[in-house]
């Protein structure tokens, strides 16, 4: 790790940004992928498991509070201590990436699941009617009308997990997983806000860029109404 | 009692059958006693009754929505529940207040549904719609490519008996299906779907709570009330009949009239 002495200061004029940049430019690349990879590899598996789990809670109403509540429970640990408790376990803890892929799933859940049950559950018991008085199995039913009729709200709660796991991923660090956390944590060491506006600043701007993209494409796969 | 009030009914063997058919909720609430109810072959049966009746449970017993608790529904000589139920849904169009149009789908694209979901020939496919449409009396090339919410009521409810007729199905189930239109769309559809009926000659069972209607549409009417049969009638003997249900509905269409005539005197 090269230990910049000549930044433990405040750089504050637009030619120290840039020499600043020019001394890590591709470290914060480099960091800025990482974070992409944690959180892309994330999100996958969120969806993966929450929207499947979304529907269930969406057909079976009795396992809303089991389901729900278990998500809501993650939720509420703290980032740390989540990361400190799988640390503990024996595959789990193995690998720092893997190990943060896991706590970031279990806080990207929650907004998932919910979203896709209030989606499905939200379709008109008419249409649905309908759709099964036609002679559609209960598979057509869901993939040709209540997921392409709830896409726009299971999107919004991509759009809320992935806003959420890219602020999160930061701590993943901590555990040696790399990401743009690795600047906030050494800038908090170092006492050096260039460092950690080196990390919070591209982590920002990702969370925007996201938030950004996944709004468009709610809005664009929005059916009309 | 008219078993016999249509000429076309009496030699045929019924097509959709109730014997001592029951439905219970799961809470043991019943919501159809014991109903034995034979529909023929080309006959309109109007289901009549006040809301709470029972009419849309027995409907949708037919089209195994619903399985009956006691007693079973054959259709064309099997049970509901010997059928596959897929392949009896599809064997019987649906037609249904709200219309069900899926919001995300084209006219078209919802009218080809069942012969898509049946895997016909793309040409048939292609052709279907536009046929359908026309029959129904709306302009495929204006309609084809709208969505359900650029469509009055009217327009929907058309495209929903188009629908449900895309399969060329030989039953037609239809839950008040001009029940959320305005009272002149609802006559005019009305006549319309007259004209359709006899071209079609389709078994029909339609449910609904407006008298007009049974007597307009029915060959046969079926009075509910409270989960039980009260009468099978023709429009005429339901007319005059003495079972106090339908006395009530009769005196209730004579009050309307004494109010046209008094109206004219004026």
């Amino acid at each position: 790790m090269p230990r910049s002495c000549e930044h433990s200061k405040d750089s504050k004029g637009a030619t120290d940004v840039s020499e600043f940049l020019s001394q890590h430019g591709s470290e914060i690349l480099n960091a800025t992928i990482e974070h992409m990879w944690l959180v892309g590899a994330t999100m996958l598996l969120a969806i993966a498991i929450g929207v499947p789990l979304g529907i269930l809670v969406a057909r079976k109403p009795w396992l809303s509070n089991p389901i729900l509540g278990t998500a809501n429970v993650a939720e509420t640990i703290p980032s740390l201590a989540l990361l400190g408790f799988l640390l503990a376990v024996p595959w789990l803890g193995a690998r720092a990436d893997r190990l943060t892929i896991t706590a970031l799933t279990l806080y990207a859940l929650l907004p998932i699941i919910r979203n896709t049950a209030t989606g499905i559950s939200g379709v008109d018991p008419a249409v649905r009617e309908a759709a099964r008085g036609m002679g559609m199995t209960g598979r057509q039913i869901l993939f040709r009308v209540e997921l392409p009729l709830s896409i726009s709200t299971i999107l919004a709660g991509v759009r809320v997990a992935t806003v959420l796991t890219i602020g999160i991923a930061t701590i993943a660090a901590a555990v040696g997983a790399g990401g743009l956390g690795e600047f906030i944590f050494r800038g908090l060491a170092m006492v050096n806000n260039s460092l950690i506006l080196a990390g919070a600043v591209p982590a920002a701007l990702l969370a925007l860029i996201a938030d950004l993209i996944l709004g468009l494409l709610e809005r664009r796969l929005r059916p009309a109404r | 009692m008219n078993m016999l009030a249509h000429p076309e009914a009496r030699d045929s063997t019924p097509i959709i059958e109730f014997r001592d058919a029951d439905y219970r909720l799961p809470n043991g609430q019943a919501l159809l006693r014991q109903l034995n109810l034979a529909v023929n072959q080309g006959e309109t049966l109007v289901l009549l009754g006040r809301s709470g009746a029972g009419k849309t449970t027995a409907l949708k017993l037919i089209n195994r929505l619903l399985e009956p608790s006691a007693g079973e529904v054959r259709v064309e000589g099997r049970t509901t529940l010997e059928w596959d139920p897929i392949a009896l849904r599809r064997h019987i169009g649906y037609v249904i207040q709200e219309t069900g149009l899926f919001p995300h789908y084209t006219v078209e694209e919802n009218v080809a549904l069942v012969p898509r979901l049946e895997n016909w020939a793309r040409a048939l496919i292609r052709e279907r719609p536009r046929e359908l449409l026309a029959m129904v009396g709306l302009d495929p090339a204006f309609f084809l490519g709208r969505y359900p919410h650029e469509l009055s009521g009217g327009q929907r409810q058309r495209v929903g008996v188009a629908r449900a007729l895309a399969g060329d199905p030989p039953i037609l189930l239809m839950d008040e299906p001009f029940g959320a239109l305005d009272p002149l769309t609802r006559a005019e559809i009305r006549g319309e779907f007259q004209a359709l009926q006899q071209r079609l000659r389709k078994t029909i069972v339609i449910v609904t709570h407006d008298t007009n209607e049974a007597l307009l549409l029915a060959t046969r009417i079926a009075l509910m009330e409270a989960g039980e049969l009260k009468g099978v009638y023709s429009p005429q003997g339901f007319l005059h009949s003495d079972e106090p249900v339908a006395a009530a509905y009769a005196a209730q269409l004579r009050a309307l009239e004494g109010f046209e005539r008094g109206n004219r005197r004026e």
